[in-house]
């Protein structure tokens, strides 16, 4: 198991579903974890789950979608830790319609939290890691992003936006040893897949070759391998962890 | 420490480049062997040195040694 001793992390959306995994993930091996999102009773209650275990972390609430909260998230952590190793940016809501009945405020609200929020953190998070000379940054795309999904145009477009900005960053940091990677998880039980048809979800079974949904630990498994020392030569790229859905 | 040897520190140790080369006249870019990168973290430091704000249009202004001095100086003025 790769570690992180001390690693300063900030997961976003780290109160629920993928997010809290991956924080409590990455506490299990060491980092220490800023937990954030809107949701402070949650949050409170995941920094709670990691200090049981013996794991350090902190609740700096964010809602990543608004720059200057952005940039209090990473001011706040580095007042606090003096650095930031890792930057998990997993905050992402859905608001599923079909396209002819989504309501503008619908498309804007789901690329300002999931796109322009990741945008947001790394734009925010890169003048300390250039500083650093190292930085893992880690951001949750979708198989949604790069399959596309009928009622969900704004997600899809969302995440798949965040494919090509994962790749530019990587290029535009690689020469001060900031390595910037996607995750795309397929249908992972959460609080947001629950909101799913059952008829739907049987169909999505059906087209995973594993047979069965993912848990938010295959990903969070993922992250923490990425964010360690052991993929120092890995970037700009874009990993699934979907049971096999989109194998080509 | 002058500020002109304070600012030929930084650009020395930014860009790793021996203190000699590092004329008023040098253009970071193409006579010190700056990339894009190295110049925006170059305005970044002497913001943390000078203790002042380089908004994006004036730091793309500052180009060579000397142009930085200058900059700064005037910056600096402005905020006594």
């Amino acid at each position: 198991m790769c570690r992180l001793d001390n690693k300063v992390s900030i997961v976003t959306g780290s109160t629920r579903g993928i997010g809290k995994d991956i924080s409590l993930e990455i506490a299990r091996r060491g980092a220490k974890v800023v937990i954030s999102g809107r949701d402070l009773a949650r949050a409170e209650e995941v920094k709670g789950e990691i200090e049981n275990k013996g794991g350090k972390a902190i609740v700096i609430p964010a809602d990543v979608s608004k720059s200057e909260e952005a940039q209090n998230l990473i001011n706040k952590t580095l007042e606090i830790w003096d650095q930031i190793d890792i930057l998990v940016n997993n905050a992402g809501i859905t608001k599923d319609n079909l396209i002819m009945r989504m309501p503008e405020t619908d498309w804007d609200e789901v690329i300002n939290v999931n796109l322009k929020g990741t945008f947001n953190c790394i734009k925010s998070v890169t003048r300390q890691m250039m500083k650093q000379r190292s930085g893992r940054i880690i951001n949750i795309t979708s198989v949604v992003g790069l399959m596309g999904n009928p009622g969900q145009s704004n997600y899809a477009a969302s995440k798949a936006g965040i494919v090509g900005l994962t790749k530019s960053i990587a290029r535009e940091l690689s020469s001060r040893n900031i390595t910037c990677n996607a995750i795309a998880p397929g249908y992972i039980e959460t609080e947001m897949t629950k909101k799913l048809d059952q008829k739907i979800k049987e169909a999505l079974k059906e087209r995973i070759p594993l047979g069965r949904l993912g848990q938010g630990k295959d990903v969070a498994k993922l992250a923490a391998f990425l964010a360690s020392e052991d993929a120092s030569y890995i970037t700009g790229q874009v990993f699934n962890v979907d049971g096999g859905m989109l194998i080509a | 420490m002058s500020l002109e040897d304070k600012v030929k520190e930084i650009i020395v140790d930014k860009l790793g480049v021996s203190e000699e080369k590092v004329t008023p006249e040098a253009h970071f870019i193409e006579d010190l062997g700056a990339d894009s990168l190295d110049t925006v973290e170059l305005v970044m430091a002497f913001e943390d040195e000078f203790n002042v704000e380089i908004p994006d249009d004036d730091a793309q202004q500052i180009a060579t040694v000397k142009s930085a001095v200058d900059y700064l100086n005037k910056k600096l003025k402005e905020a006594e």
